[in-house]
């Protein structure tokens, strides 16, 4: 299979939250999976668990796979072989309100403003209050009373407000594809700490990008893909309070 | 090929020839009509294997919606195609017959509309089993066929119902015209022979497409092992 | 929130979008208005022959309206992929598609009334039997209509030709509801025969067809 670590992740020693791994159930966990689109084998057999809270970057060329992981993570796409179980639960339609999900496009209506379309997603979880939206705006930097249709946003807001939309009922689990792209450098470092934050807070993270450098300083673990097959993973030695190895600097 | 299918073509090719024999020279010549009556016997075993090629169609369907099994799905592809044809022969023959015998190519009665609309609805199936994109054809194609004959009965009693209030002619007789025991006879080897035939089409289409489902699934397994793109 | 509450937002927000861009509003009432008076054009109406015509001409210029409705269904989730964002949450399927259609169904009958008053005029129609049965037969036959367009709009996202496929699959299934509606409409009209049993046909029709598209549009709207 190629993946360099144990993957029940009982090798790493305990780290910022101080429990022993091994106890912790498996936030995802794939068998097995195959996914084709016709002839051609986008995911050719993972076998893997990941344990939760950790942010893990997945990166590799493109064609290497990682969207459609995602996609079928979220339960966009079923699987041609092989099962996904998150949560410990089963499958991504059972837990889809543990689950949130940024994809390449914005997913936003172009004709709604910020708050209109949190409003509408927020009700698909069931969650009435605009209290819970304006503060997912305030939190990626957008002022909640801007009444703007997102149609007129820059790129970097229409991102912000992508991944407010991702996060807005508090899941556990975030599945982020390139959430970083055509974003100015400036706005994508925040949207790092705040991933970081957040991930502070318990939860799990998995973001797809092509810009690993974002993410050397918030980031658990890089996920390595090629050719359908995650092939190493590699966890990053962060530095809490001392200046440290390669990677530097405090979070 | 296996021996079994070899002799089921061969006693079908002679069934088929004894049939049309039985049609075209022995049953008698019909009073009014005449000689083109002798269309009733291909027109009606016709309908008939389309029929059941459609209802049979329906079952694949609702099967593969229900297990998602290949094989399923390619049985419904193959009655669908044969029915259709079958379906073609009863929509040709319908006319050829009409115009001598009634003076007009058609009439909107309630058997030949429905047979009409029928071939409507599963050549509009075998377009959309073209024309999608995506490894869901199979799914769609299933949940359009369950709408199509769903439909069937109720096409059939809307024409019936609009027939009573506006009535024309209507072929090959009335509802209940009756059948001479001379025609019946003919007629029945021709059902026989119909439907014989429509079996080893259905079966000789089915087979094709589970091949090329097997070379589908080859390929995706050779992507699988080598990697290569 | 429950199924209800997900199509009652999921409507409002695509009456408060329409309502927004408008575009989709004026260029379908216009085209309306041309397609009445093409058809007047093309069917001379003197009084007559209108009334023995006029109901197959109502629905088929009926049925055009839809038919340009029904393509745009479901153009504004695929912009931005925002479809996605409804399949990975919990909110049900068929609350989706509920709300599409009651979408679709008022905006269709909006057109109607704005349609059939110039038909009236243009072909100096006078109803003979009664009107109420004309507005239960536009509410049932558009009804039929629109719930199997929608779902066939949904299947129609994947596949090529997308605009074509549409009235392609629908119009073979639809014929039995369009006969029933064409004649009951004459029959009013005409005051000729009564059109109870295309009501109860359009009703049967109604039923069976929403339960079909209920029972498998989770299937179509997750499939890739």
């Amino acid at each position: 299979m190629g993946s360099s670590a144990p993957s029940d992740g009982s090798a790493y020693s305990p780290y910022m939250t101080g429990q022993s791994d091994s106890s912790i159930q498996p936030v995802i966990v794939l068998q097995n999976l195959v996914k084709f689109f016709g002839r051609f084998a986008a995911l050719r057999g993972i076998t893997e668990s990941f344990a939760p809270g950790r942010l893990y970057v997945v990166v590799g060329d493109n064609g290497a796979g990682k969207s459609t992981l995602l996609r079928v993570v979220a339960g966009l796409m079923q699987p041609s072989q092989g099962s996904v179980t998150l949560l410990g639960a089963g499958t991504a339609r059972e837990v889809a309100h543990r689950i949130g999900y940024m994809g390449h496009a914005p997913l936003l209506y172009d004709e709604l403003d910020g708050m209109e379309n949190l409003r509408y997603f927020a009700g698909l979880y069931g969650l009435q209050d605009d209290g819970i939206g304006r503060d997912a705006m305030r939190t990626v930097g957008l002022d909640p009373d801007l009444e703007r249709r997102v149609g007129q946003y820059s790129q970097g807001m229409r991102q912000r407000l992508s991944l407010a939309r991702a996060v807005l009922h508090n899941p556990e689990l975030m599945l982020l594809d390139e959430p970083f792209s055509n974003v100015d450098v400036h706005s994508a470092r925040d949207m790092a700490a705040v991933l970081g934050r957040v991930r502070d807070r318990g939860k799990t993270i998995f973001v797809v990008t092509h810009q690993s450098a974002l993410m050397e300083q918030v980031a658990d673990e890089f996920v390595h893909m090629a050719e359908g097959k995650i092939v190493s993973r590699e966890r990053v030695r962060q530095v809490q309070m001392s200046a440290g190895s390669g990677a530097g600097g405090e979070r | 090929m296996k021996p079994l299918s070899i002799a089921f073509i061969v006693f079908t090719l002679a069934l088929l020839g004894f049939s049309t024999y039985q049609a075209l020279f022995v049953a008698p010549t019909e009073q009014t009509m005449g000689d083109v009556q002798r269309i009733f016997y291909y027109h009606v075993p016709s309908a008939w294997v389309a029929g059941v090629c459609f209802f049979v169609n329906f079952l694949a369907s609702v099967a593969y919606i229900l297990k998602r099994n290949s094989d399923a799905d390619a049985l419904a592809a193959a009655s669908a195609e044969v029915g259709v044809v079958f379906c073609t022969i009863v929509l040709i023959t319908g006319p050829i017959w009409a115009r001598p015998v009634w003076g007009i190519w058609w009439t909107w009665d309630a058997r030949l509309t429905t047979t009409l609309v029928l071939w409507l609805i599963y050549v509009s199936y075998l377009i959309l089993r073209h024309f999608a994109t995506g490894s869901q054809t199979k799914l769609l194609a299933a949940v359009l066929a369950i709408f199509g004959f769903v439909d069937v009965p109720i096409v059939y009693m809307s024409i019936r119902w609009f027939r009573t209030q506006h009535p024309s002619p209507v072929m090959g007789g009335g509802e209940n015209s009756g059948l001479d025991p001379a025609m019946l006879h003919a007629f029945l080897w021709n059902l026989l022979a119909f439907t014989c035939v429509g079996i080893i089409l259905v079966v000789a289409r089915y087979r094709l497409q589970q091949m090329e489902n097997e070379v589908e699934a080859e390929h995706a397994r050779l992507a699988l092992a080598g990697g290569a793109r | 929130m429950s199924a209800v509450g997900v199509t009652k937002s999921t409507l409002l927000k695509d009456l408060r979008m329409e309502w927004r861009s408008k575009d989709a509003i004026n260029s379908m009432l216009f085209f309306s208005l041309l397609v009445v008076v093409i058809f007047s054009f093309a069917f001379n109406p003197t009084a007559e022959q209108s009334r023995l015509i006029a109901g197959g001409l109502i629905w088929v210029a009926f049925l055009f309206a839809a038919v340009v409705a029904l393509n745009q269904t479901w153009a504004r989730e695929l912009r931005n992929q925002v479809l996605d964002a409804y399949r990975v949450s919990p909110a049900p399927p068929n609350a989706l598609f509920l709300a599409k259609v009651l979408g679709n169904f008022l905006f269709v009958v909006v057109l109607e009334a704005l349609m059939a008053p110039l038909f009236v005029v243009f072909y100096q129609l006078r109803s003979v039997g009664p009107v109420w049965q004309l507005v239960v037969i536009a509410l049932l036959g558009t009804w039929a209509l629109v719930v199997n367009g929608t779902f066939f709009a949904a299947l129609s996202i994947r596949t090529r030709s997308r605009e074509i496929m549409l009235p392609l699959i629908l119009f073979p299934i639809s014929i039995p509801a369009l006969l029933a509606m064409v004649d009951a409409t004459t029959s009013i009209l005409t005051g000729e025969s009564s059109p109870d049993f295309w009501i109860k046909l359009l009703l049967v029709y109604d039923v069976i067809f929403t339960a079909v598209c209920l029972l498998l549009f989770e299937s179509v709207l997750n499939a890739e």
